[in-house]
């Protein structure tokens, strides 16, 4: 494809946690990244350090990564102590080496956080999401069931509200960043979205209860009205979602 | 071998209706009896996991990633097509039907597209049902917007999240299904092989990709919703973690891979900056509806792109089709501008790119609309170049993005190995030689929430549950083929990388057997890759060991069976001797440079039959029927 | 689950029960600013407090309860939240959270020890020592009391401190409320934000004159 265009080269210092597995003890180590010019991506340049290391016959780095473009919700890092390394509404895969300059120290942590267990390096266990999603984050229609697409009118005000809040990537980055490791702006967007939808009204109640006891459970901590998450979160969820749930929860005790 | 695609016959708006009578039915106290394996959870496999669920079978879920709801499915950014004819614009299955058939350049199994066409329209009431939340006008209707290859409206979508909402739509019934238990998910785990007993797919070896185990797991039948290969080019706009593993080693273990060729190269990509580029990302192509596609008129016109006055501007999109314009399909929109940049009027970095212009749209719309309707794409733009979209023209370069190819299929979406069903871009059924934006979407739903729940229940009902259990030969034989493919993998600790030998692969590929080919530049493929082999086995380096968390050993896998895999693209790329759609050999094309189909010859499905790594494939024909469309020049003009 | 378990349910209790501690704060203010107007106002109005007693020993009971309820699911949420973050980053930044936000749990325990400090002080009149005489009405002097109880400069420098870390404990506390209970969205929280200071301001502002202009001999 295209050539390589001549770039000026940056050298970063990595300090990287290194944990062999979920029960060994882990341990920062310092790499060198060279040769890295500002179109890199993060990942990118770690894949270069990667590179260097297995010709070195040092394993690699292990980090979580797949669509590369923002959206999966796979990659997971605390980049100099912030979640997806601070850039408003970007995850690490598209945080790029422009917003970094030549000699600079970076921290590589994992999500941290009680329900996020760390199965190697910078690689966590995020099942416990998926388990709040199964507790009830689904509207119940069976395949087949559905009536017409337009027979039940939506504002376009509340489709937009259910769309801002359905655009999480269930990343983690929230409870990564929460002071508390809670997961209620994760929670909290999915009961959002089916609350103000009329598909999802239905069993509302039971949805609420469901997964917030399946977010006890799992071991995520509770909101302290921080706001943490929204500022780490690569959409921008608002915390007014989590408003709603504690809403949505109220009203399961009094309606 | 003249293969049988099982079409059912008469007329074409009766067939699904009349198949679908025909089949036979699993009694409902027998469903829980069989076990289904679904191997990938994108569109395909978690809306076939969650309706078989719902059914009442016994399913197991396999996915490599860390949650199902991370397939790649997600990424898909424009829309779901249907059929609805909500903007009463003389939409109707017939059309889409003939759209699909016409955009896939007459390479596909009419049947197989009307029954699509037909059940477009469930799949929206479906999602709509199910809380995703599709664009809607001020009224509370649906919205639509124009897409590709298309002169109607007919996409639905979900901002620019479309493939996103329709995966979480799907992922939330598969994990209401999880809950119920009518499903068991197995996230983070490999399939590294096909268990085949006596001629038909009884099971899957998969590798646990957190603790390094390897084991089998057997069903009534097996479901691949793998995904597409396209990643063979390296640089592509599949996620890193795609590959052709699953339906390589179901090729290895017997079943047919069928046009291997038909790759799709998106037009509306973010170009290359450089060499260590590892993804290529694309932006949608919806933005061709309101962006416009230029190059400098003249060679070496290095004025920034905004002190280009019109008159040197070349619009060539407009230029070279007047009536579809911006909006041609995939192919044609690719090749374009691929011929723009071979002529030297290529823009950015290595003359590699075209503008895409949003100047008059934002001076006719308004920057808050375009905003509103593709703002996340900018801002995405805006991340990856630092350049900003509504100010500078985009730079834009096609990429590998898409398989039309993939394993063999008869109309009920089973392979030549009863049992072994594939579904999804893993199948390929219904695009032809080119697929039509927005339509991916439409077949991965369509086979996992319509197609697969009645059609599986027509083999079950023949088979006897529960007939083989994992203590089975085949089984043990199995496992101990993958253990040792992986010891070998280990043991060759020789000096050059997996994503060396990746990017190696994908650049001859690419070169050779990307959006031209030529039977010196695919013969050039065919004899480099023995050796690109031959090296890989001496000389790959994958550090770790195989019992616990090891990418390089999961990559390296994935390469090697890339390497094997490129030789039958190029191979099923030689044989056919014809351009058409995402197939484009230059000895075949009109003066204008337009694709050159050859349907006395060619109109029929390749179907290759492993025969060993060494040894040539066998080719078997399924030939092509149109009996409801007339095969006619596609013309986008 | 109950309330008293679930994770919106226990904060819905903090939020609630804090709320009616603002307003008895507010309240609170309120008497004390009688001082400013002079001895005869404040020692009146203190007597009229003390004249409804079915009125006072209900509402200390009930604040009594509010305080109990605030201070235990303060800590048992604040343990688990502990737990559920090992908190272990190398690096660690915030970009949003306030000093106030962040400690809570300590400017809650020192309003804790405040409020027994301050019972002990003024209401039980056991420690340190306060001056106990009638005015020439035959009312109990609170103004005497206060003002010679607060000439001490140790004590008003306790009561100033504290009314700093209640001025950071409500400044996030009051915008909690809202967010907790569910009235809250991306137009509103500034305003919140915004209340909550101004607010807390009021109290910090408030109450502190009263030591100030005792100890600056400004009242007398």
């Amino acid at each position: 494809m295209s050539e390589h265009t001549a770039h000026e080269t940056m050298t970063l210092k990595l300090i990287v946690w290194r944990q062999k597995g979920p029960d060994e003890p882990g341990r920062f180590e310092t790499y060198l990244a060279r040769d890295i010019t500002e179109h890199h991506s993060f990942l990118e340049m770690l894949d270069v350090v990667n590179e260097d290391l297995i010709r070195e016959g040092i394993e690699p780095i292990v980090f979580d990564h797949d669509c590369r473009e923002g959206i999966c919700g796979t990659c997971s890092q605390v980049i100099n102590g912030l979640a997806h390394g601070g850039q408003t509404r970007t995850t690490v895969c598209q945080l790029h080496m422009r917003k970094f300059k030549d000699g600079d120290t970076i921290y590589i942590e994992p999500w941290r956080a009680k329900a996020f267990p760390i199965l190697k390096d910078l690689m966590v266990d995020r099942s416990a999401l998926d388990r709040i999603i199964q507790a009830g984050g689904y509207a119940s229609v069976n395949t087949g069931a559905a009536p017409d697409g337009n027979a039940i009118l939506i504002s376009k005000e509340d489709a937009d509200y259910a769309m801002d809040a359905a655009e999480c990537i269930g990343c983690g980055a929230c409870v990564a960043a929460c002071p508390n490791g809670a997961a209620m702006l994760f929670t909290g967007a999915k009961v959002s979205q089916f609350a103000s939808l009329p598909q999802g009204r239905e069993e509302g109640r039971i949805r609420v209860t469901g997964m917030l006891q399946a977010m006890q459970e799992c071991g995520f901590g509770n909101c302290t009205n921080h706001y943490e998450c929204q500022a780490a979160c690569p959409k921008g969820i608002d915390v007014k979602f989590i408003a709603r749930l504690n809403r949505e929860y109220l009203k399961t005790l009094f309606m | 071998m003249i293969l049988d695609g099982k079409s059912p016959t008469g007329p074409i708006e009766q067939t699904w209706d009349k198949h679908r009578f025909e089949m036979k039915l699993v009694n409902p106290a027998n469903k829980r009896k069989y076990k289904v394996l679904v191997v990938g959870t994108g569109l395909a496999g978690a809306s076939a996991a969650a309706s078989l669920g719902e059914l009442g079978y016994n399913v197991e879920a396999f996915c490599y990633q860390d949650s199902p709801r991370r397939a790649h499915s997600i990424a898909a950014q424009g829309g779901i097509n249907a059929a609805k004819n909500y903007p009463n614009d003389g939409d109707s299955i017939r059309r889409l039907f003939y759209d699909t058939v016409k955009g896939g350049d007459f390479r596909s199994r009419e049947a197989d597209v009307w029954r699509l066409a037909q059940v477009s329209n469930n799949i929206i009431d479906q999602c709509v049902a199910q809380g995703v939340p599709f664009a809607r006008d001020y009224g509370g209707y649906l919205d639509n917007r124009s897409f590709g290859g298309a002169q109607v409206s007919r996409t639905f979508y979900a901002r620019g999240q479309t493939g996103q909402q329709l995966l979480l739509g799907a992922y939330s019934a598969l994990s209401r299904q999880i809950k119920a238990g009518t499903v068991k998910m197995y996230p983070r785990t490999e399939m590294l092989d096909l268990v085949v007993v006596d001629g038909e797919a009884k099971g899957i070896t998969i590798r646990d990709l957190v603790t390094g185990e390897v084991r089998c797991h057997v069903g009534d039948a097996v479901l691949l919703c793998t995904g597409g290969y396209v990643n063979v080019f390296y640089l592509s706009t599949n996620a890193m973690g795609c590959s052709v593993t699953a339906l390589w080693r179901a090729y290895k273990k017997g079943a047919y891979f069928a046009n291997p060729c038909y790759t799709q190269i998106h037009p509306t990509c973010i170009p290359q900056s450089g060499d260590y580029q590892s993804k290529l990302t694309l932006m949608s192509e919806s933005l061709r509806n309101d962006g416009r596609c230029w190059v400098p008129k003249n060679h070496d016109d290095n004025r920034p792109p905004n002190d280009i006055p019109e008159e040197d501007r070349d619009y060539y999109l407009e230029r070279k089709y007047p009536s579809f314009g911006n909006l041609a399909p995939r192919d044609i929109a690719s090749r374009a501008a691929k011929e723009q940049c071979d002529d030297g009027r290529g823009v950015g970095p290595g003359g590699r790119g075209v503008y895409l212009d949003f100047r008059d749209a934002i001076e006719r719309l308004g920057a808050g609309l375009i905003r509103e309707r593709y703002g996340n794409l900018f801002e995405m733009y805006e991340l990856i170049t630092a350049e900003d979209g509504y100010k500078v023209p985009m730079r834009i370069y096609p990429a590998p993005h898409y398989a039309m190819g993939g394993l063999w299929v008869d109309y009920n979406l089973m392979s030549n190995l009863p049992g072994l069903f594939v579904l999804g871009e893993a199948n390929f059924s219904v695009h032809g030689a080119n697929r039509l934006g927005a339509s991916a979407l439409m077949q991965g739903l369509a086979d996992g929430y319509f197609i697969i729940p009645y059609t599986i229940a027509d083999y079950l009902a023949q088979t006897r549950p529960g007939a083989v259990t994992t203590d089975h030969p085949e089984c043990a034989q199995s496992i101990e083929e993958v253990n040792a493919y992986r010891d070998r993998l280990l043991s060759v600790n020789g000096k050059r990388t997996v994503t060396d030998f990746m990017r190696e692969l994908g650049h001859l590929i690419w070169e050779n057997a990307g959006m031209a080919r030529s039977e010196e530049s695919l013969t050039e493929v065919i004899d480099k890759i023995p050796a690109i082999r031959e090296e890989f086995w001496q000389n790959v380096r994958v550090t770790g060991n195989g019992n616990q968390v090891n990418q390089q050993l999961e990559n390296a896998g994935r390469t090697a069976d890339f390497v094997e895999f490129a030789e039958l693209l190029a191979r099923d790329a030689l044989h056919r001797r014809e351009s058409c759609g995402g197939h484009f050999r230059v000895e075949y094309q009109y003066e204008d440079g337009e694709a050159k189909r050859d349907d006395e010859n060619f109109s029929y499905s390749a179907a290759w039959e492993f025969k060993g790594v060494d040894r040539e494939p066998e080719l078997h024909k399924e030939p092509l029927k149109f009996e409801s469309v007339e095969l006619a020049v596609r013309s986008y003009k | 689950m109950s309330v008293l378990k679930s994770a919106v349910g226990r904060k819905v209790i903090m939020a609630v029960t804090g709320f009616f501690m603002v307003f008895f704060v507010l309240m609170h203010l309120l008497g004390n600013s009688t001082i400013f107007i002079g001895p005869e106002w404040i020692n009146s109005y203190a007597e009229h407090l003390h004249d409804l007693p079915v009125v006072v020993w209900p509402f200390r009971g009930f604040m009594f309860v509010m305080l109990c309820l605030h201070v235990f699911f303060g800590i048992t949420l604040t343990l688990e939240n502990w737990g559920a973050n090992p908190g272990k980053y190398a690096v660690s930044k915030k970009l949003k959270t306030t000093f106030a936000g962040k400690t809570m749990i300590w400017t809650g325990l020192l309003l804790l020890a405040f409020i027994l400090f301050h019972l002990l002080h003024f209401t039980l009149k056991v420690v340190p020592e306060v001056p106990q005489v009638l005015d020439e009405l035959g009312r109990f002097d609170v103004y005497t009391m206060m003002v010679a109880g607060l000439l001490n400069r140790v004590v008003a420098g306790i009561y100033i401190a504290a009314m700093i870390v209640l001025f950071l404990h409500t400044s996030h506390g009051i915008q909690s409320i809202f967010q907790t209970i569910g009235l809250n969205n991306e137009r509103t929280l500034p305003k919140y934000n915004l209340a909550a200071k101004f607010l807390s301001a009021v109290f910090l502002i408030g109450f502190s004159a009263i030591p100030v202009l005792i100890v600056t001999w400004i009242i007398s």
